[in-house]
């Protein structure tokens, strides 16, 4: 069963087409990442589940209800804003009392309810500050206590990490994660940063300019990208095109590249991630993919090296660990060899 | 220790200027005043300077003083009440629902009065509030047969005056406050259940409270001790602590009593201010 139902929802702002008929079923529990530019869609999809954005066409579906046109108080779902939004007069239990308060609950009941919400986000005993007196993560798992206590159906996640710097966010990636598992609720999050969409998510939407472009577990949309885009926006890769023939495709004076996946007739583009491309001598002999080129660019990052190959079809990158210390040289030919398991056909 | 030295003369010889300005207008009269109202007369014609406290002895002997200058308390109160009560809701409707052209037409409109006099603005309510006046006509062309409105010298006529001139003030200073809050506060309130009314006691109304203090301030001070609107559109009923204060000045020339009841509303204003600012400093502090 899915917990939230999207069915073809439209939104134009004038003449600017926001969301164009996207359809997306968000199953139970499940950890949802939204990924795309931005501008894609993606955050007025995230706020039309949460009711600040009212969608033009199409049904939403929060527990078989349809709420495309209830407003947001009515929902109970909780939200985590990019900047937190928290309430600057209220002390840190006052802001995540908040929506217990307003639903008139008994004082021991929000008491007890607020002070477990706030051990669950580990800031037991920070309750009477307030939110100026947090920091950044501090104010983070705030807002995070008070989107959870009211149990929503549904939890969104406006660029939630955005504005951590990176060690912190990446402890709170886990802290996050291990929280949503603990509470086992279905959580929408928007990102336009795929490694978060990555760590974070079991299910990722690619999104662009308000068209859903690819549905799937991260291992899969970024194993098998559907698009050119997919597959760039979803990590890094290069990209050869040439016509169909047999397993694979001819490219212009590069020769013939195998793929396992089904072809089109005609045309097709096929998509290598650099990392699953290897460097080898250059009389190497495989029965894999392989051309030639010659080293023309090195970018070291400490656990990997990225090498820029020029080959007689254009430059390819190849991302190789850092593993044993060798370093290829710029000029040296090489030999790139890869599996037509890893050729993967991409609409253009 | 060098730099230390060098900073301390900028900022002398930066704000040197402001607060010598500042002492010649506003420190020198007031002391002079001061002085004047612990004098037994006034500085005309010949008579050795002689210290005397009947000044002050005389408001808290003479009931009409008293009197009057409650009823200047509750003008401003009045005054400052009706302020926020059209002001606040006003401001809110700028700040968040009117957006660009039509916001800054909408400003120029509430600006508009601070541009004229401010004693044609009263003279032109008294042909608004006279008998067979603007507003009477007007009435009258609606319902006919009503008796006829006459608002000349009368209570209202003064608050009327008053809250025109002074309601610009409400509403800029809640402005400012209102349009600082964050859009996002106000959709984490209603995500989280909260209905408009909920959002605007609990989050609008706390975080514009420094708005409305500032305008509060604003129109308070100045209205407990305004004179001619009051004489102006009351009239015989128009007495009030402000324009006895003037005729001590411009009529009876006893500048002692008038020296003595102005420091007197002076203490009044601060003892207010005072009771309010623990309040006040609480609320500042959180935003």
């Amino acid at each position: 069963m899915s917990a939230v139902d999207v069915r073809n929802v439209s939104k134009h702002y004038g003449a600017v087409t926001a969301l164009d008929r996207v359809s997306l079923a968000f199953p139970n529990g499940s950890f949802f990442a939204l990924l795309g530019p931005s501008g894609s869609g993606k955050t007025t999809l995230l706020r039309a589940l949460a009711g600040f954005v009212e969608p033009d066409e199409g049904m939403i579906f929060i527990d078989d209800q349809d709420v495309a046109h209830i407003p947001s108080f009515r929902r109970n779902i909780g939200m985590v804003f990019q900047n937190y939004a928290l309430f600057p007069h209220m002390s840190v239990f006052d802001n995540v009392a908040f929506g217990l308060t307003v639903r008139r609950l008994p004082r021991a009941e929000v008491r007890q309810r607020v002070t477990k919400i706030l051990e669950l986000v580990r800031l037991d005993g920070l309750d009477r500050r307030k939110p100026r007196e947090l920091s950044g993560g501090q104010q983070q798992r705030v807002a995070l206590a008070r989107a959870l206590v009211t149990e929503p159906r549904v939890l969104l996640l406006d660029e939630p990490l955005g504005a951590l710097d990176k060690k912190l966010r990446q402890d709170m990636q886990g802290e996050l994660k291990r929280i949503q598992r603990t509470v086992g609720i279905t959580t929408v999050f928007v990102t336009h940063d795929q490694e978060e969409a990555l760590t974070l998510s079991d299910h990722i939407a690619i999104i662009d300019e308000g068209r859903l472009i690819q549905v799937g577990e991260p291992g899969d949309v970024y194993d098998r990208p559907h698009t050119r885009f997919a597959a760039n926006f979803l990590g890094d890769a290069n990209f050869l095109s040439g016509s169909v023939r047999d397993s694979g495709i001819m490219v212009d004076r590069l020769g013939y590249i195998a793929t396992t996946s089904p072809l089109p007739a005609g045309e097709a583009t096929i998509a290598v991630r650099p990392e699953r491309i290897r460097l080898m001598a250059p009389d190497t002999a495989t029965q894999d993919n392989r051309i030639e080129g010659r080293v023309a660019e090195r970018v070291f990052s400490g656990a990997s090296l990225t090498y820029t190959v020029d080959t007689d079809a254009g430059p390819l990158r190849v991302l190789r660990q850092n593993a044993d210390g060798d370093v290829i040289d710029i000029g040296d030919r090489v030999a790139l060899v890869w599996l037509a398991d890893h050729s993967v056909v991409v609409e253009d | 220790m060098r730099i230390e030295t060098r900073r301390r003369w900028a900022i002398a010889w930066l704000t040197g200027p402001a607060y010598l300005w500042l002492a010649v207008t506003i420190f020198l009269p007031l002391s002079a005043m001061l002085y004047f109202s612990f004098q037994k007369k006034g500085p005309f014609g010949k008579h050795a300077s002689e210290f005397s406290l009947k000044h002050y002895e005389a408001f808290f002997t003479k009931g009409y003083l008293q009197d009057l200058m409650w009823r200047s308390l509750e003008m401003g109160f009045h005054v400052t009440g009706l302020c926020i009560l059209i002001g606040f809701p006003a401001a809110y409707w700028l700040a968040r629902r009117i957006r660009g052209r039509w916001r800054e037409a909408l400003f120029l409109l509430i600006v508009l009065p601070f541009w004229s006099n401010a004693l044609v603005r009263v003279f032109s309510w008294t042909i608004v509030l006279r008998p067979d006046g603007v507003l009477d006509r007007a009435v009258q062309s609606v319902i006919p047969g009503l008796p006829a409105i006459d608002l000349t010298d009368s209570y209202p006529a003064i608050i009327i005056g008053l809250v025109h001139s002074y309601l610009p003030y409400m509403i800029l200073t809640c402005f400012l406050s209102l349009q600082a809050i964050d859009e996002s506060l106000l959709e984490a309130a209603r995500s989280l259940g909260a209905r408009s009314w909920t959002i605007l006691v609990r989050i609008i109304l706390p975080l514009a409270v420094p708005g409305l203090a500032a305008g509060s301030i604003l129109i308070f001070v100045p209205v407990i001790g305004s004179f001619f609107e009051p004489r102006l559109l009351g009239g015989p009923k128009g007495t009030v602590i402000g324009t006895v204060i003037e005729e001590q000045f411009t009529v009876v020339s006893n500048w002692p009593l008038g020296g003595a009841l102005s420091f007197i509303l002076l203490a009044i204003v601060l003892l207010i201010l005072a009771v309010a600012a623990p309040v006040l400093k609480n609320h500042m502090r959180t935003t």
